[in-house]
């Protein structure tokens, strides 16, 4: 068993790279189920933990596997769930990346980019409002993410200046 | 294509992506990337971002990943496509690793929960306005701004699942766009 455990963590996680979509928060539960419990590699609270840490985290929620894999089989095992989960789906953007470039400006392609623009416009928007909906903090959270919105859109502040900012705010409130 | 910089090299693609993922907090990464690649850097049109960020939600994959590989395509080549992908894996991927580690320690701070609450409602801000500013220009046609509602209407007020609302809206978009591209 533990000569293939990495084949065995491929076999779990690639799949799931073809199944996750949007923020990646749809491969959660089967991937739980398969790392608690079918093979009982982590425990109910370990998981939980790794789901607070990743979210927590900058960057690609999804990096939950990385944890994982980690957790699992070590450094190799943390390379081998990170590479399953992205790189499968990415070969497939990657493929449609190429197929775009060669139609560059066919009818089609103006028509699909017009069909799309509104569609990406509302998901942005619905995603912000999933955000707000989400977030902890309260009444504190909803004023912060108003009041950076006004400030990106007057201004041209770094976006960074103002997370530093939000984060200053929250500290101040709660000491 | 009006005032399109010149693509940028590797080196800078790279640190481009990895900034943006080390500095996403709370989601609502693709706002970040919107204000980076199409206010800031005028690297790639605005339609051309929404048309990847469409594509990025509906292929299957992580639309932060999905969405590098797209821009690092058409700005570079696949060489672009990859380094882009890893800007915004790996460093984050070091880092997550490196807060795990430190977990226990960070449970201790309750300082460290709060600045972060703090971080993730600003960075929240950010997706708001790039959908603001995206809506505002497509609100002028009749539809788009239908399609645009609707989009917004499913996925965010009634939280059905976005697969299927950008799976009947999708076609149905790009079916008028293409009759009016047409005639």
């Amino acid at each position: 068993m533990r000569d293939n455990i990495y084949l065995t963590l491929l076999g779990i996680f690639a799949p799931l790279s073809f199944l996750t979509v949007g923020g990646g928060q749809s491969v959660i539960p089967e991937m739980h189920r398969q790392v608690v419990d079918v093979h009982g590699w982590i425990s109910e609270a370990q998981f939980v933990a790794d789901f607070a840490i990743a979210r927590m985290a900058p960057g690609p929620g999804s990096l939950i596997v990385t944890l994982i894999g980690w957790q699992v089989a070590g450094l190799l095992g943390a390379v081998i769930t990170t590479v399953s989960i992205f790189v499968p789906s990415s070969i497939l953007v990657y493929g449609l990346a190429r197929v775009w470039a060669r139609h560059r400006g066919a009818p089609w392609q103006k028509a699909v980019e017009q069909g799309l623009a509104p569609i990406a416009a509302g998901l942005i928007l619905a995603a912000s409002l999933t955000l707000m909906r989400a977030a902890t903090g309260g009444w504190l959270a909803v004023a912060v993410t108003l009041v950076a919105t006004a400030i990106i859109v007057a201004t041209e502040v770094s976006p960074l200046l103002l997370i530093g900012g939000g984060a200053a705010v929250f500290l101040l409130v709660h000491h | 294509m009006t005032d399109l910089a010149p693509p940028p090299n590797l080196r800078t693609l790279f640190l481009a992506f990895a900034k943006l993922g080390l500095t996403s907090f709370g989601g609502g990464l693709s706002g970040w990337m919107m204000q980076e690649c199409v206010r800031r850097r005028r690297w790639v049109t605005e339609e051309e971002f929404l048309t990847g960020l469409a594509l990025a939600q509906a292929l299957p994959g992580v639309n932060v990943v999905n969405l590098p590989i797209w821009i690092g395509y058409r700005l570079a080549g696949g060489m672009g496509a990859l380094v882009s992908a890893l800007g915004v894996i790996v460093p984050p991927m070091l880092v997550v690793v490196v807060f795990a580690i430190s977990y226990g320690w960070l449970q201790r701070y309750a300082a460290t929960g709060i600045a972060l609450q703090g971080a993730a409602a600003a960075a929240i801000g950010l997706s708001l306005s790039m959908g603001l500013r995206t809506a505002r220009r497509q609100i002028v046609r009749i539809r788009s701004a239908l399609v645009l509602l609707a989009v917004f209407a499913g996925v965010g007020l009634l939280q059905l699942p976005m697969i299927e609302v950008v799976g009947v809206m999708a076609p149905l978009s790009i079916g008028i766009a293409y009759w009016q591209v047409k005639r």
